[in-house]
């Protein structure tokens, strides 16, 4: 092995990395809370909704868990124009990711859901809340309580998964890191590092939730 | 407006489609034989083989995949001082990718053996690595099955960011159709319905498994 490592040429470009980085920032916050209005629509449907709203819900769960994210993201982007919805890279990144997450999510709240004791849901009743107010004011909030760690990978997964959307070219981390070794000829050096700023943003986001959890869950609130 | 998309643009996919199982089965094999050690290191009753295993795991699963791709590959090619073809960097990194999850799952079935089961191992004064061979890992192996079967749907969507770096298997082929027939609206749709095909079976006898095991254990789920 006599290569020469050059990782100078890196620090260089370092701001346009940390450019694509913020991107990748963006989109995984905007899907994650998305994503996670979606799954919380899609949890009430699969558990309170009439059978053919069942029946849809499964179904959009099970296509989008068993196909891969690359092939959602290439349909989203390549094939839906031709049925004339037109999206922007960033766009499309956006709905590819939402799309994605919701159908985890929608798994992982259910599980909140399901975990609800039933007299709660009783009592709600036996007070004359309706169905959708029961859902509101009892359930929901102490369910995402429960499944909250499991939510976190889950939106942690997406902020990884995210760097295949550069096949789309979304400007992001990957797509800049791309674009820069092909210039450089550094590839191993930018890849390299660009693979250290996805663990920073990794360890980065599992604080920030952690923080949230603290912030929605843990004060003022009788859990 | 290209060929169109007919019989023989649907077998070319078919014959992709091998490339897609072996790559899995590979990464699967490789990752097992990883994943069991890393599994030992991390309950081991020594501290470094415990942080070793942990950061192991912490740099795998908090990087994305196609980060690891591009690292093994350009890695592989200063390494070697070579331009390597691309089948042994995705097969490497994918062994290393399932490793590393299929160790962190294999430890959770490990620490899933009841306590008790260790201490009578010790009253028979049965030596760490035949605790865990002969008393621990039979048990941990039911437990584990569920989880491994669901990884394994994991791993077949995720080989198609392989089609990144240019492994021509399913994803790449649907890439290349598109290229040739301009039919993005039928062929990636068409790939979507294969790994469907591939991978729903698999996730309904995960399904099934673990109620079975959960059975086994007396654990009940749900309502």
């Amino acid at each position: 092995m006599n290569y020469v490592f050059q990782f100078n040429v890196v620090w260089e470009h370092f701001p346009e990395l940390l450019r694509g980085a913020w991107l990748t920032i963006e989109l995984s916050a905007s899907a994650m809370v998305l994503g996670l209005c979606l799954a919380i629509v899609c949890a009430y449907g699969k558990t309170a909704g009439p059978r053919p709203i069942r029946w849809l819900v499964n179904a959009y769960i099970e296509l989008i868990r068993n196909t891969p994210f690359l092939v959602q993201i290439f349909i989203i982007y390549f094939s839906l124009p031709v049925i004339g919805l037109r999206l922007t890279a960033n766009n499309a990144a956006l709905l590819a990711m939402t799309v994605n997450l919701g159908a985890y999510a929608t798994e992982i709240v259910r599980a909140g859901i399901e975990a609800i004791p039933y007299g709660q849901i009783e009592a709600a009743r036996a007070l004359g809340l309706k169905r959708l107010q029961i859902f509101r004011f009892i359930i929901i909030f102490p369910a995402v309580k429960t499944v909250y760690p499991a939510l976190a990978s889950q939106f942690i997964l997406l902020m990884l998964a995210s760097s295949v959307v550069s096949t789309i070219s979304a400007v992001e981390l990957t797509a800049i890191t791309n674009s820069l070794q092909s210039t450089t000829f550094r590839a191993f050096e930018f890849y390299f590092v660009a693979t250290g700023l996805y663990l920073a943003m990794a360890l980065g986001f599992r604080g920030g939730l952690g923080s949230i959890y603290w912030a929605v869950f843990q004060r003022g609130r009788a859990a | 407006m290209g060929r169109g998309f007919g019989t023989s643009e649907f077998l070319y996919l078919l014959e992709a489609l091998p490339w897609t199982l072996l790559l899995s089965l590979g990464a699967l094999i490789g990752g097992s034989i990883v994943g069991f050690f890393v599994s030992i290191f991390r309950i081991a009753p020594s501290r470094p083989l415990r942080w070793l295993a942990t950061g192991y795991i912490e740099l795998f699963q908090g990087t994305p995949v196609l980060m690891q791709l591009f690292v093994t590959y350009y890695g592989l090619a200063v390494l070697f001082n070579i331009r390597v073809a691309a089948w042994p960097a995705v097969l490497l990194a994918f062994t290393l990718y399932s490793g590393a999850f299929l160790g962190e799952i294999w430890r959770g079935s490990i620490q899933a053996v009841p306590r008790s089961q260790w201490e009578a191992a010790e009253c028979l004064s049965l030596s760490f690595p035949k605790q865990l061979w002969l008393v621990i890992l039979p048990q941990a192996a039911r437990i584990s099955i569920p989880p491994t079967v669901g990884f394994a749907v994991q791993l077949i969507k995720n080989t198609s960011i392989a089609a990144i770096i240019g492994f021509v298997e399913l994803t790449r082929a649907g890439q290349l159709m598109t290229n040739t027939t301009f039919k993005p609206m039928i062929v990636y749709p068409v790939v979507a319905v294969l790994y469907f095909i591939l991978c729903w079976p698999l996730s309904l006898l995960a399904q099934t498994l673990e109620r079975r095991v959960d059975a086994g254990l007396g654990i009940k789920k749900g309502l």
